[in-house]
């Protein structure tokens, strides 16, 4: 219990930093960039209580907002996906779900890939929809979340892959 | 009444993510309203902290470029400088009254910020240097942007590369004005709307601040005409600045204090006292 409270204290910490001090500043094309701070929520463990999930989401959008000075986009979007998370695990892993035994270090390939790519877009598109604020420029909401979409999920299935600790 | 309890613990997770997601959106409705962002800023001692200490460091890669922006500067005004009449020996001096209007300050830019619609920088320059809301920022180029929260040692500044701030600007050759605003879409260029159609617009004229805001004062420069066209009625142009400054790579800004600006808005609100 106590190692996994350690490791996402120290996972929430290194990726806020990786976020601020390098992912805001790539500005691949003038605009696109990488969240890949999202990978906290999606990796948190799936039989911790609901309401803890949803608190720490927010608290981590917060830290992220307070950095970017952009108000409360990044909560909102944090809070919904981690509000969301069961439904979409339940509808990507299925069974596995239903039993209590997810761990994402040894689960296949492609329902790991599904589920990043559903929970990253989800969260871009709240993100974007609320930075730009503005019906009208729907357009560049859709490009932003589709760019910086697959520039994270690439990220995230990376940092799983590296960090992974299967035998 | 045990009832609402019920109510209240099954459907717990729903109602912390209603509360949670009811502050967000709060927060984020606050940040699209110019000057309404208390809570939420980077001004504080954590990110403010954090960001000194990485621009303290990665300060040193673009030495080199902004050296050379300084040098010009300093060539510029040693030109002014040498240039100017030298028959002002005689010049009449009320000593009552040598208090400048403008007062400036210089700062750092340790956080600079251009591929969101609503741009923020971070400054390291904050109350304790008595820099207050509403002042202006401008490099060696040109304009940067309006001061917006200020803590202790840091501030935040509103970016001319910001959806929700509008500049009094106009033509240098003529007193021409409108607001200068920005479509969100390319760093190097914003849009300067409402000019009078009988305005003579020319592609490659110079676009200055007009002085007429109390924030900045008159003749700072700001770009120069790309293109321009008529607004869909017909009544004003469009133009298209492209910014002296490069927004992408920024240091060393001036912070512009007005020093009658309080007299300016006691005036304008109409309640000066006496």
């Amino acid at each position: 219990m106590n190692n996994t409270l350690y490791n996402n204290i120290t996972r929430f910490v290194i990726l806020v930093l990786v976020q601020v001090l390098i992912c805001n500043h790539i500005n691949f094309l003038g605009y696109i960039n990488p969240y890949p701070y999202v990978l906290f929520i999606l990796l948190f463990p799936v039989k911790n209580n609901r309401m803890t999930i949803i608190f720490l989401s927010f608290l981590l959008g917060l830290t992220i907002d307070m950095f970017q000075d952009s108000g409360g986009v990044h909560a909102a979007a944090s809070v919904c996906i981690a509000y969301i998370r069961p439904l979409i695990l339940k509808s990507t892993f299925g069974m596995m779900y239903e039993h209590q035994t997810i761990k994402f270090d040894n689960v296949e390939y492609g329902s790991k890939f599904t589920y990043i790519s559903i929970m990253t877009l989800i969260h871009h598109f709240i993100m974007f929809s609320l930075e730009i604020f503005n019906a009208s420029k729907i357009i560049l909401v859709l490009q932003k979340t589709l760019f910086s979409s697959i520039f994270t999920i690439l990220l995230s299935i990376l940092a799983t892959i590296i960090f992974s600790r299967k035998k | 009444m045990q009832q609402i309890i019920n109510f209240i613990i099954r459907n717990k997770n729903f109602l912390l993510f209603l509360l949670l997601f009811g502050i967000s959106i709060f927060f984020t409705i606050q940040s699209h309203s110019y000057h309404k962002s208390k809570f939420i800023n980077s001004a504080n001692f954590l990110t403010g902290g954090v960001y000194n200490s990485v621009s303290n460091i990665s300060g040193y890669f673009n030495l080199k470029s902004q050296n050379e922006i300084l040098a010009k500067e300093n060539n510029r005004l040693k030109q002014m400088l040498y240039n100017a009449n030298q028959n002002l020996d005689s010049v009449f001096l009320d000593t009552l009254a040598n208090e400048k209007l403008y007062k400036y300050t210089t700062a750092n830019i340790i956080r600079n910020n251009y591929s969101a619609t609503d741009n923020i920088l971070l400054i390291n320059k904050g109350s304790k240097d008595s820099i207050k809301e509403d002042f202006g920022v401008i490099s060696s180029n040109g304009i940067i942007g309006i001061v917006n929260e200020t803590s202790k040692n840091y501030a935040t500044v509103i970016s001319v590369l910001n959806s929700t701030v509008k500049i009094s600007a106009q033509l240098k050759k003529t007193n021409h004005y409108g607001s200068l605003v920005w479509n969100g879409k390319n760093p190097a260029y914003t849009q300067l709307i409402d000019i009078q159609k009988i305005a003579p617009v020319a592609k490659g004229d110079t676009i200055i601040t007009s002085g007429m805001s109390s924030i900045f004062p008159k003749g700072i420069p700001i770009g120069i005409v790309e293109d321009f066209k008529l607004d869909r009625a017909e009544n004003f142009y469009e133009i298209n600045v492209k910014l002296f400054n490069d927004m992408t790579n920024l240091e060393h800004i001036y912070i512009i204090e007005n020093a009658d600006k309080n007299e300016i808005t006691n005036l304008l609100n109409g309640n000066l006292n006496e």
